[in-house]
């Protein structure tokens, strides 16, 4: 072989060990969900064994009001979660962009929610919502209130509570990187032009920063789909069916009732629900970008 | 704004900063405390820091691996010690294959121009939107019936007279079972993230080390990889937390001797009676290499989280 035939093998050499994985652990996995998502399929047996049913465990899972209950549970958390999270975050952003001593300190400290194993979260939390011994009810009972049933009746705020917790400070973080990289020129011409703060923030901050809090949200939107540990840890789904978000009622279906084809095909919903999310939130961001871009266009002829 | 003296600002600002600290801080701080503290200084309900530290709880946790006797346990119940040499081994080869895997792509689609930057960004969120839970019955599947070598065959027959065992020889149960979801799984971030590093490496750099007769492999490893070092940490932050932290998979995939320490920690909150001393030292254990991280590395993890969003 000659030298150069050999130079232009070099690429395919350095990708092939990651395509070889990806498509071992990833792609073929996923293939193999779909296929075994039309099929009557318990753990014991291999996949060419099992029976075809054809759209039968859909089917049934669409009549399903459990996995309905499930649905909504999941679609409830993370909607409320992303919600307050973007407020708290942008806000939280806005009011602390500016020249503050222990900031750094504060950002390195607000990674540590994120960094450390949700496992290790829901178990912390778990702990202080503990109807006698958490910190919680303690600090109620101590200034005389009532103690909540944080667990019971109220599992699923409590569970959501926990996940603002954990997870604001993502928003808060690329909010303010995305409030440092505006440009200073806008602002400077907002300021001298006598906008007042809040005018700043509603019509030159806020419209600027979008392509980066679009992006954000659906991110933050993503994971609160794959959120499973923590609820696991700490309500384990209960009680009834209170919490029991999809990744959990997945994880059930296949290790407890032992129906993996069931469990496909849950799986499937799942991937469809946050596939049709993500294009959603993809072309809401280009159609703004295109809306920014005429509009730059007209003040261009215009001006 | 660089020049002029910063102008005081108003105290409530700092008062906010603080709390925002505290708050972030707070619950953590309540595991550290707690996982000091003996069971009846727990539950006993007058709380607060009057009580005796002791360091009784890690010992109960790493009772398996500990060169002394304890004298409170008479029968090591917990299995922590080993699960802590489990998730670190997992944790590591992964985080270490990852790294090199995912580099030579990155290398590849950068400087061989495969795909667009566009192609890795999309993969990358692809990846992203799947959650584990749903690779969770597939991955059962593959790796317990089709990823196995017959155990009649020669290597695994081989396996099975070496270690022992019955049945074909599968990848479930195995660390490398494990280890391989986890380089899947981190991959196109780590590909794409280390993309943007390299792309800044100036390419007459590698220019000169090719004429001074380097081949392609040399000019990779001594000229490209030295250069991306801080992409390189933040890459290793962000795959050897998900491979430390991450359970359902792990818990899918493990046998007995295989168990990582999150498998463990939720196995034992399950339970009727939760011993929170002990619970709270593993936790504590679990959460050491996490912390460590963020705070000597807080610059790189912030590059890696908004470069995902902020750069798009």
């Amino acid at each position: 072989m000659s030298n150069s035939s050999i130079n232009r093998l070099y690429p395919y050499v350095f990708m092939a060990p990651a395509l070889v994985i990806m498509a071992l652990a990833l792609l073929y996995p996923l293939g193999y969900m779909v296929y075994g998502s039309f099929r009557d399929w318990d753990p014991s047996q291999a996949l060419g064994e099992s029976t075809f049913v054809g759209l039968k465990n859909y089917y049934t899972l669409w009549n399903d009001p459990n996995f309905r209950e499930s649905v909504a549970v999941t679609l409830k958390f993370a909607l409320s979660v992303v919600t307050i999270e973007m407020v708290i975050g942008v806000g939280l952003a806005l009011l602390l962009d500016r020249k503050l001593r222990g900031m750094s300190m504060l950002r390195t400290l607000f990674i540590l929610p994120m960094m450390i194993a949700p496992v290790v979260v829901g178990l912390v939390w778990r702990y202080m919502y503990h109807p006698t011994i958490g910190i919680f009810n303690k600090t109620l009972k101590s200034i005389g209130l009532e103690p909540i049933d944080w667990l019971g009746q109220n599992a699923l705020t409590s569970v959501i509570i926990a996940d603002i917790w954990q997870w604001t400070p993502f928003i808060f973080i690329l909010a303010l990187a995305a409030l440092q990289s505006l440009p200073r020129s806008a602002l400077e011409a907002a300021r001298i032009d006598g906008a007042t703060g809040w005018q700043q923030i509603v019509h030159i901050k806020l419209p600027l920063m979008m392509p980066v809090l679009i992006v954000t949200c659906l991110l933050r939107l993503i994971d609160a789909f794959k959120v499973l540990e923590v609820i696991l840890v700490m309500t384990e789904g209960g009680p009834g069916l209170s919490t029991e978000i999809l990744a959990l009622r997945i994880s059930r279906t296949a290790t407890e009732f032992r129906e993996l084809g069931v469990a496909a095909a849950m799986s499937n919903y799942l991937l469809i629900m946050l596939l049709v999310l993500t294009v959603c939130m993809l072309a809401y961001n280009r159609w703004m970008e295109y809306r920014a871009a005429r509009a730059m266009r007209v003040a261009a002829e215009i001006g | 704004m660089s020049n002029t003296i910063a102008k005081r600002q108003h105290p409530g600002f700092y008062a906010i900063v603080v709390m925002l600290i505290i708050m972030a801080v707070g619950p953590i701080a309540i595991m550290l405390i707690n996982s000091f503290k003996l069971d009846v200084d727990i539950t006993s309900g007058t709380g607060g820091l009057i009580f005796m530290p002791t360091i009784q709880n890690y010992e109960t946790a790493l009772c398996d691996i500990l060169p002394y006797e304890l004298d409170h346990l008479d029968y090591c119940a917990l299995k922590f010690g080993g699960a802590f040499i489990n998730s670190l081994v997992i944790a590591i080869v992964s985080t270490v294959l990852t790294l090199i895997i995912g580099c030579m792509a990155a290398y590849a689609l950068v400087r061989f121009k495969f795909m667009g930057r566009d192609t890795a960004s999309a993969t990358t969120l692809m990846v992203r939107m799947v959650p584990p839970a749903v690779l969770l019955v597939p991955v059962f599947g593959l790796w317990n019936n089709e990823f196995c070598l017959d155990k009649d065959g020669l290597i695994g027959g081989f396996i099975r007279e070496t270690f022992g065992g019955r049945g074909d020889v599968c990848l479930a149960g195995t660390h490398s079972g494990i280890i391989l979801v986890y380089i899947a799984m981190n991959l196109p971030f780590v590909i794409w993230i280390l993309q943007s590093f390299i792309v800044q490496v100036p390419r007459q750099l590698e220019e000169a080390a090719r004429m001074d007769g380097a081949g392609p492999f040399q000019v990779f490893f001594k000229v490209v990889l030295p250069l991306i070092k801080p992409g390189l940490a933040a890459a290793a932050i962000f795959t050897f937390r998900i491979a430390w932290n991450e359970y359902l998979l792990a818990s899918a995939l493990s046998d007995r001797d295989t168990k990582t320490v999150p498998i463990l920690i939720v196995n034992n909150m399950s339970e009727f009676n939760v011993e929170w001393g002990v619970i709270m030292a593993t936790g504590m254990l679990l959460a050491i290499p996490p912390i460590i991280f963020t705070l000597f590395a807080s610059r790189q993890i912030i590059t890696g989280m908004t470069a995902g969003a902020v750069k798009g």
